[in-house]
Parts: structure tokens; C-alpha cells; sequence
């Protein structure tokens, strides 16, 4: 191999590694992206269900005593 | 697309166009001038992203702009690294202080790199995104006189392929270059959408987070 030959190799190694390096930043960053989805997920469901269970707890008030008239 | 069209102009660079007289370290040309007129398309779209913003207040648009300038300035290092390597071989260094082209572009490249310490040094905000839109606003002032300087110097040692006459080099070069360039362009495009979406689901998520707390 040549030094022209070497230099030319080296130039389109670094514009594949720049682009390879920004590509693998961004998909690490959507993996951290889909955790705090799951995350957020997990953290609704956890709130809806106490939400549930606070609902459920609360005391029924007793309808009131119909009384006939007439 | 984009891997096709790279496939593709890797092809014609080195089995279709042939060698000139500059030597083999003419191959270089096919990506680092596509590259470089790439990086100014990106400065040009976070540009006119930032006017939207500041004209029509278009939600969005600072984010757009934010993530075109941050391509740009990645191509723009690319475009200086890979013209670097061209002139070891070339010249027999690896920068020249004498070249406006080169003096003007690295100008406007940390011209933009600045652009980020200005808006990481500001709370995010309404005052932010103005700021960081008239930033980009006159950086694109630079553009033309980059593009343009190697063609109004008196003596220079940059070449120029694009004249006032036509493409300097034969139409199987021509078609390389313009594969290459589709190829670039295709690329930033995906990237640039890519960390798009990668931005407003942060953002997003964000909101979801303080309105779950």
C-alpha cells in the first residue's frame, strides 16, 4: 500500500468512524430513552392502582331511608 | 436509501471515475466537497429554522434549528479533517494559515461551536431559544463569504472545480460527485431526523415526568 493509497484509506475511515460513533451515541440515548418510558409506565400504573385502591377504601354512605308519603 | 445511495457513490468513485492527474488523493474530493457543501446546507436549514422562530414563533422550531446547526457543525468537522488529509498529500501539510477558503471556513465553524456554549450557558426558556436564534441568523452570513472567498482572492492555493465555466472535470467525475453528494445530503437528512425524534421524546418525556411526580 502506498502512503497516497494510505491517506486516502485513512480519509474515508474517519468519515465512517465520525458517522459510526454518532449512530451508536443516539441509539444509546434511545435505549436510555425506552427505560424512562418503562420507568414512566411503571409509575402511571403504580398511581392509577392507588388511586384504585383509595376509591375502593372510602366509606359507602347509606342511601337514604325512603319513606312512603300519603 | 441512504445506504444504497453511499453504496452506490463508493462504487463510482472507485471503479467508474478515473484517476486524474492530481493522483489517487483526488478520490478525496468526491466526499469532502459534498461534505463541506453539506455542513453549509445545515447552517443554511438551522438558519432559516431560527428566522421561523422568530417570525411566525412556530413551536419547534428552535429545537430544528438546535439539531441542523449540531449536523452541521459535525459535517463541518468532517469537512476540515478530511481536507486536512488532502493536503498532507497535496501539499505536504496538513493546514495553511494563507488559503481564505480554509481560514474562512474554520471561521465559521467555531463560529458555530460557539453557538452551543451559548445556549448551554442560558436556563431553557423563551429568552434562550431568541437568543440562540439570532445567533444562528448571523452566523449564516458567513456561508456566502466561505463559499465565495476562494472565487474573489486575487492568489490562492485551494483549487476550484466550479467555475464560472462549468464543472472543471470530465462527466463520469461529475456523475461521481453527484451521487456522493446525493448520498451526504440523504445521510444528514436521516440524522438529522433521527436526533429530532430522539429530542422531543426527551422533551416529552420530561413533561411526563413532572406531571407524574
Amino acid at each position: 500500500m502506498t502512503t497516497e493509497e494510505k491517506y486516502v484509506a485513512a480519509a474515508y475511515l474517519v468519515v465512517l468512524l465520525v458517522i459510526l460513533i454518532y449512530v451508536v451515541i443516539m441509539a444509546a440515548k434511545l435505549t436510555r430513552l425506552g427505560r424512562d418510558v418503562s420507568e414512566l409506565t411503571e409509575l402511571a400504573r403504580e398511581k392509577k392502582r392507588t388511586a384504585e385502591e383509595g376509591t375502593a377504601e372510602q366509606p359507602v354512605k347509606p342511601a337514604p331511608k325512603q319513606v312512603k308519603v300519603g | 436509501m441512504t445506504t444504497g445511495l453511499l453504496t452506490a457513490s463508493i462504487a463510482l468513485i472507485f471503479f467508474y471515475a478515473p484517476v486524474d492527474a492530481d493522483g489517487l488523493n483526488q478520490k478525496i474530493f468526491y466526499f469532502h466537497v459534498p461534505i463541506a457543501l453539506t455542513s453549509y446546507a445545515c447552517f443554511g436549514w438551522g438558519a432559516l429554522k431560527a428566522f421561523q422562530h422568530l417570525w411566525k414563533r412556530r413551536e419547534g422550531a428552535d429545537l430544528e434549528s438546535y439539531v441542523a446547526i449540531h449536523q452541521g457543525v459535525i459535517f463541518g468537522a468532517l469537512t476540515l479533517v478530511t481536507g486536512s488529509i488532502w493536503a498532507k498529500v497535496r501539499w505536504g501539510q496538513w493546514w495553511t494559515w494563507g488559503d481564505e477558503q480554509l481560514v474562512l471556513f474554520l471561521v465559521l465553524f467555531l463560529f458555530y461551536c460557539a453557538y452551543f456554549m451559548l445556549r448551554y450557558s442560558v436556563d431553557p426558556g423563551p429568552q434562550r431559544a431568541n437568543l440562540c436564534a439570532v445567533y444562528a441568523l448571523f452566523g449564516v452570513v458567513l456561508i456566502p463569504i466561505s463559499f465565495l472567498a476562494i472565487r474573489l482572492a486575487n492568489s490562492y492555493i485551494h483549487p476550484t472545480v466550479f467555475t464560472s465555466d462549468g464543472p472543471q472535470m470530465a462527466t463520469s467525475q461529475l456523475a461521481a460527485f453527484c451521487v456522493a453528494w446525493a448520498a451526504i445530503l440523504s445521510l444528514a437528512y436521516f440524522l438529522y431526523r433521527f436526533e429530532l425524534a430522539g429530542k422531543r421524546l426527551d422533551a416529552d418525556l420530561k413533561e411526563l415526568r413532572e406531571l407524574l411526580a
